[in-house]
């Protein structure tokens, strides 16, 4: 019933794998999904990689006054995302290394601050501004997740996602509790806003006005676009699948065995695949808020999270 | 013959401060740096002796104070105290070898700052009031001097050193009101004899002590709403005081709370803890708020104090709270989280304080819109900068991580208990602490991107060089110790805990968990942080690696993309104010900014603008709300009050009279 060493590492590195490979497709299956939906044919689902594999041909520049922090960036944001996948349970609890949902958000700021100082490091003034409107939104949104993450630890008393999924396989009755509910609900909408989809920010545009997230990677080229655009899905994708387990529990493997495991893989990219589906074919009736109407957004998050920490008092 | 720590602290203080006024100019800097670091050292050793075993270390002597006598006892809360400070004193005397400031190097400078640094010392081993007193106005006037030396150049260092002298002679004052109250019910001025008689003292004499003192050291801390001397004397200090200041000094005034708080007094009433917490909460949103907004570099900083003496206060308040309330293994999380931040914030403050009087000498200002592309011109620096603004935004594998992480856990856990009091405290005490993480980032890329990276600002900026190797080793030393401490936690955590003990009870099961781990025991959630930091080596190094098979390093440098301009200067890079906009517009309400704009016409047509002049300010609320309001009414009272002595001695004798009646009345 133990875990090995050797196969809790097997399981990390297969998750590296898995996500590594599955978020080029899942973004474009959501591609996909909305050119259908607006009656288009829509590029093959396969063209995020395709597109990785066209960048790392070519010519990498960088700008003239930018420092060593440039380069390093799109590493840096790559590595923390892959060791989210890797320590977290994501296929199964065997590949939990001590994984905490705070030190969860806390790589991942790592990532975002890692970006948005290759974004000022550029010295231009599309740089600056990506940087400072993500970050404020970023600011924004820490309160709401934190909150969120809070309500869903306080059921299992412990902030180990192993602990709360595990627990919350053994007491399902948790599961409808509208604490979780409020708090999920706080939780999407902290990830829609940090990887920037629809209504936060439109990955598909390059209207300059309207840009954050574009705005920070205008000067990538070459590889390092690849691995900026590669670490941005997979950390849409580690989130989604974080969610997703917390949501619907079922189906992660708690207990070795490559049949279970295979389990794991299928319902997490259920998961993961159900969840794309829905915040593409929901971003398809939607229009990019104001900037300054973010806020908004991100207060209605907050409280949403607060009142859930709330009722998880009261209701008991 | 084993000699006794405490009285060598103070004799090597008064030494390098004799020292200092007695030599020759090029003498006195190394002289009196040297007798500095000599009682850092002295300090630090006591104070790891004491952390290490159960005894406290004491001195006594009735040869300074005759009446009181001189009475140092270090405790093992107070040493943890003078670790710290002894340590961001080691790097600043080291920084100050090479910092060439021109008003530091003053006679009295010198004279002073060996005081100073001893005084940062030995405050926290102060057993009776007239001691502590004594220590604490010596640090004062000390600070206050070493503020003003640089008065005679710039004309804000005499505003900044006014706000101070009023703002620490007030809190000395509210501070000696406090101990005087305690000590006349326990009819000595000894600590030990105030905290055996305050559980039978009267509430009201209990809680407006505490409050007093709460008033007074809060003042000290940089406490919102008695703050508004720390954004204005911190940045105007030289270099190495300014982090004594920020990283050491403020320190103290959370001692001094928690030492009366939960020491003396030995805990009281939820609704105490609940003001320190949301006096906390108050400090971190406003301080980090105006962190974000600010432009210049050291004001930042000084903000950002504020801000984390606020997530201190939060973690202590929180501690309260939970001894109160029965919770004394949650009491104890808490207290370790707030300290623990505590002397993490002394590391990375000091080697941001330091390194940003790096930056400041090298290119002659403080402003972040006259800085840029520092990091390739001042590597080592620029560096030292990058890790301590990384370690203040939180990240792993540095030690800002750990302590926050801690008392987020502290607040998870004190939830389910059914207190409604918890229940409510604890959510929005979350909610501070990740709002303040999220600015406290937003604010420290900011400080790295628009200060020391793009492209150079400023002429100064673009002619910048590497300032003297003991200036950055000074403040290397912190920023080695940010890393060192954020990946192995457990060389302070285990000295963090007995020192928490000796408040909340020796007696407590230590809740935490020992080795590379942090976190609470029974599978409750930890993290790790040195796997972390071994995982993150690894992984940069394999995507490095791969990055380098699959293409060619060789990278062609180009001008960034301009939108079809033929150049890209300077002047057309993001501003620090313009990166902070958003924020100011978002809580607006909070920081009430004021614009201005004066355009002329030309006379030809009003719609030809000849000149355009947009200014805005942002003041501190409370400083315009509260303390000028305040300082308006008292003008108003003084010039009123001169019309009564009009000359006439009539008047002069009555009101001798009134006066012996009333003193009489009240007497009898």
């Amino acid at each position: 019933m133990h875990w090995t060493l050797l196969s809790r590492l097997s399981i990390s590195t297969l998750q590296i794998v898995g996500i590594a490979v599955g978020s080029p497709l899942l973004l474009g299956l959501m591609r996909k999904i909305r050119c259908r939906i607006e009656g288009r044919v829509g590029p093959p689902i396969a063209q995020p990689l395709i597109e990785i594999r066209k960048l790392a041909k070519r010519e990498r520049i960088r700008p003239e006054y930018s420092s060593w922090i440039f380069t390093v960036a799109p590493i840096v944001l790559v590595a923390t995302t892959l060791i989210l996948v890797a320590i977290t349970p994501i296929f199964s609890t065997g590949s939990s290394w001590s994984a905490d949902l705070f030190a969860v958000v806390f790589l991942l700021l790592i990532g975002s601050v890692s970006v948005a100082l290759s974004a000022l490091d550029t010295g231009t003034a599309f740089g600056g501004m990506g940087a400072s409107r993500a970050m404020t939104v970023g600011a924004l949104a820490e309160p709401a997740l934190l909150v969120a993450l809070l309500a869903l630890s306080v059921p299992a008393g412990s902030s180990n996602i192993t602990t709360i999924l595990v627990r919350s396989l053994y007491n399902p009755e948790w599961l409808v509790t509208p604490e979780r509910l409020l708090a999920l609900a706080a939780f999407l909408i902290v990830i829609v806003a940090e990887s920037g989809r629809l209504p936060v920010d439109n990955p598909t545009t390059h209207l300059e006005l309207t840009m954050i997230h574009e705005a920070m990677i205008l000067e990538y080229s070459g590889i390092d676009l690849a691995l900026v655009k590669l670490g941005e899905s997979m950390r849409l994708v580690f989130m989604l699948a974080l969610f997703g387990n917390l949501f619907i529990p079922w189906g992660i493997a708690t207990r070795p065995g490559p049949i279970y495991l295979v389990i794991g893989m299928l319902s997490t990219a259920a998961k993961v695949v159900g969840l794309g589906t829905l915040i593409a074919t929901v971003e398809v009736g939607m229009a990019k808020l104001r900037l300054f109407r973010v806020p908004e957004l991100m207060a209605g998050a907050f409280v949403l999270s607060v009142l859930a920490v709330v009722s998880s008092l009261v209701v008991r | 013959m084993k000699i006794n720590l405490l009285a060598l602290t103070s004799i090597l203080g008064m030494a390098g401060a004799i020292a200092g006024a007695i030599t020759t100019q090029k003498l006195r800097k190394w002289l009196s740096s040297l007798f500095g670091i000599a009682t850092c050292v002295s300090g630090l050793v006591a104070a790891i002796e004491v952390l290490h075993s159960n005894h406290p270390m004491i001195f006594q002597s009735n040869k300074i104070l005759v009446l009181s006598g001189y009475s140092l006892q270090l405790d093992r809360f107070g040493a943890l105290f003078v670790a710290s400070g002894a340590v961001v004193g080691i790097a600043s005397m080291i920084f100050r070898l090479g910092y060439s400031g021109h008003g530091l190097a003053s006679r009295t400078a010198s004279f002073v700052l060996p005081l100073f640094v001893m005084t940062l010392l030995l405050v926290p081993a102060a057993t009776n009031v007239t001691t502590f007193l004594f220590l604490w106005e010596i640090m004062a006037i000390a600070s206050l001097l070493l503020v003003l030396v640089d008065h005679r150049k710039r004309p804000e260092v005499s505003n900044a050193g006014q706000w101070y002298g009023v703002m620490t002679h007030l809190g000395a004052a509210s501070i000696l009101i406090g101990f005087v109250l305690l000590a006349i019910y326990a009819k000595s001025q000894s600590f030990a004899s105030m905290e055996a008689t305050a559980h039978h003292l009267p509430s009201w004499v209990r809680t407006s002590s505490f409050f007093l003192l709460l008033i007074g050291f809060g003042s000290k801390a940089g406490l919102v709403p008695l703050h508004v001397w720390l954004p204005k004397a911190h940045p105007e200090a030289p270099g190495p005081v300014s982090a004594l200041m920020s990283a050491a000094m403020v320190n103290l005034g959370l001692y001094g709370v928690v030492r009366v708080g939960l020491g003396i007094l030995g805990g009281g009433p939820t609704w105490w803890w609940l003001t320190v917490m949301a006096l906390g909460a108050l400090s971190a949103m406003f301080g980090s708020l105006h962190s974000a907004t600010s432009t210049d570099l050291k004001r930042l900083l000084a903000y950002s104090t504020t801000d984390n003496i606020g997530l201190m206060f939060l973690g202590v308040g929180a501690a309260g709270l939970f001894q109160s309330t029965g919770h004394q293994s949650l009491a104890l999380i808490a207290l370790v989280a707030a300290l623990l931040h505590m002397a993490f914030h002394a590391l990375f403050k000091g080697s941001l304080f330091l390194s940003a009087s790096s930056l400041q000498q090298a290119t002659g200002s403080r402003d972040l819109d006259s800085l840029g592309g520092l990091l390739s011109k001042m590597p080592v620096t620029g560096t030292i900068f990058l890790i301590g603004s990384l370690s203040i935004a939180a990240l792993p594998p540095l030690c800002g991580f750990v302590s926050e992480w801690l008392l987020l856990q502290s607040m998870l856990h004190g939830l389910p208990s059914s207190n409604p009091s918890l229940a409510i405290a604890m959510p929005v005490g979350v909610g501070v602490l990740a709002l303040t993480g999220g600015l406290t980032a937003l604010t420290f890329v900011k400080a790295v991107g628009i200060g020391i990276l793009g492209q150079a600002r400023s002429k100064p900026a673009n002619d910048a060089h590497e300032v003297r190797p003991t200036m950055w080793v000074g403040a290397g030393l912190l920023s080695a110790m940010c890393f060192l401490f954020g990946v192995a936690p457990f060389l302070v955590i285990p000295s963090v805990i007995n020192s928490s003990k000796e408040l909340i009870g020796t007696n407590v099961a230590n809740p935490l968990v020992g080795g590379w781990q942090v976190g609470l025991l029974g599978n409750q959630g930890a993290i790790e942080p040195g796997l972390l930091a071994f995982l993150i080596v690894v992984f940069v190094a394999i995507i490095g690696g791969l990055r380098k098979l699959i293409q060619a390093p060789s990278v062609r440098r180009a001008e960034a993309w301009g939108c079809g301009r033929e150049t890209q200067t300077s002047r057309m890079e993001y501003t620090a104010t313009s990166f902070g906009e958003p924020v100011v517009r978002v809580f607006e309400d909070v920081l009430s900014p004021s614009h201005n704009l004066d355009a002329s016409q030309l006379s030809e047509s009003r719609y030809y603008v000849e000149a355009a002049h947009f200014h805005t300010s942002l003041d501190d609320a409370f400083e315009r709300r509260l303390y000028r309001q305040a300082a308006a009414g008292l003008r108003w009272w003084g010039s009123n009050a001169r019309r009564l002595p009009n000359g006439s001695i009539h008047r002069y004798l009555m009101f001798g009279m009134v006066a012996l009646v009333v003193v009489l009345v009240a007497l009898g």
